[in-house]
């Protein structure tokens, strides 16, 4: 029997010419911009040591961690185009997996505290 | 773009609550859940990483002093090699998601081309991956520990680890114990001769990497190191191969026929997929 009642969401994705121009402009810029992100990345990491003194390291510690979150935030949005899907399924991707995350995180960090001066107290 | 929800449906079809919640086809929507439990896999071993070198009294190595080498080159290039494989992997991010823009207009001969430099992409990174695997495995120089319990690094200029004293340039340098991988401050090049007295009453020789030892720092780096860029690598080799025969099928005109290409997009997320957990792998592992 032919079903009616599939709907057939593939199609939607469809573009004009014109359309994909804007697209891969924007594809090309975001392009840019993570390879800039990973330049200055790769950059750091080389030569902060001759560049700053090591109280710094916390600091470039942190710039590293946001770098990353900016990078991963263009590739899920832009590459992956979840920016461009509905806010429901948005939200059902990203919220469980951050609530999940940052909790995990924050317990094993905040536990490995306490490991670490177990460690240097009772051996 | 992709998935823009503006399409009006007929009530005949929707459910009870009128309006489709995600106007996403069935395909797309399952492989998002799986890049979800696939994203906390990683984030599980990531983090399993973070508290094992928080929790350490160990003194844990650093990426820049561990990965400095080129293929064919000696000399220290600190991270340059690990920068080339995130370019390439970004890179190839980029080709896919231009096949899938290029699907998206019905361009067959696009979504050939860009896919065709994804799976070129996708293999470069695999090989490059084999390369620094086996770097790590064979090191570069080792050490000894002699039975005062001092650490030496074992230079020669071949970076032969099988048979170091074989080689004119073979000679010591005290080790930093604080430190991996480089020298204790203002210590000098041993002689040969000095080198080769202390290398032959030496208690234990600790070259390159494998599960139980390794000459960078403690067991547990080598081991994370084996098992996340592993994990990501066979992440990447899946990926090349579905990519591959998903080239095929556009090859064969299978998605011409059917009328859109929402299978290069599924094999798209993926891919770009693979790409994201390498910028937390290179941020985590390689540049903290």
């Amino acid at each position: 029997m032919e079903r009616d009642d599939i709907i057939e969401y593939s199609l939607d994705a469809h573009h004009s010419e014109e359309e994909g121009r804007k697209i891969r402009r924007k594809i090309w810029l975001v392009t840019l911009f993570l390879a800039v992100i990973t330049t200055i990345e790769v950059t750091l990491g080389a030569y902060w040591k001759e560049w700053f003194d090591a109280s710094a390291w916390n600091s470039i510690k942190w710039t590293y961690v946001v770098l990353t979150l900016v990078k991963a935030t263009y590739i899920v949005m832009t590459f992956m185009h979840l920016g461009d899907e509905r806010r429901n399924i948005r939200a059902i991707i990203l919220l469980p997996y951050a609530l999940f995350i940052l909790y995990l995180v924050f317990i094993a960090i905040f536990e490995s505290n306490f490991v670490h001066q177990g460690w240097l107290h009772y051996l | 773009m992709a998935g823009d929800a503006s399409k009006v449906l007929s009530n005949d079809v929707l459910w009870g609550g009128g309006r489709s919640p995600f106007s996403i086809s069935y395909g797309k929507m399952m492989m998002w859940f799986f890049l979800v439990s696939d994203a906390l896999t990683f984030g599980g071993l990531l983090t399993a990483y973070g508290f094992v070198r928080h929790s350490t009294t160990e003194v844990w190595p650093i990426g820049e002093e561990v990965f400095r080498a080129l293929p064919g080159l000696t000399g220290s290039y600190p991270l340059v090699y690990v920068a080339l494989m995130t370019a390439i992997l970004i890179f190839s991010s980029v080709t896919m998601v231009l096949a899938v823009e290029a699907g998206h207009r019905m361009d067959k001969k696009g979504v050939i081309k860009w896919l065709f430099l994804t799976v070129l992409g996708g293999a470069f990174f695999v090989g490059s991956q084999a390369w620094e695997w086996s770097h790590f495995i064979h090191g570069s120089g080792g050490y000894i520990t002699t039975n005062i319990g001092e650490k030496y690094w074992v230079h020669n200029d071949e970076h032969d680890t099988h048979d170091p004293t074989a080689h004119e340039s073979f000679h010591l340098v005290l080790a930093d114990p604080a430190h991996y991988l480089i020298p204790a401050e203002g210590a000098p090049h041993l002689d040969h001769a000095a080198s080769l007295k202390l290398w032959n009453d030496r208690a234990t020789y600790v070259d390159g990497a494998n599960m139980t030892v390794n000459e960078y720092g403690p067991i547990q780096y080598a081991n994370f190191f084996f098992f996340i860029t592993g994990f990501h690598g066979f992440h990447v080799f899946s990926g090349v191969i579905i990519n591959l025969i998903v080239l095929i099928m556009v090859i064969n005109g299978v998605f011409h026929r059917r009328g859109h290409y929402e299978m290069v997009e599924k094999a798209g997320l993926y891919w770009h997929f693979v790409d994201l957990v390498w910028v937390f792998v290179f941020t985590f592992f390689y540049l903290l």
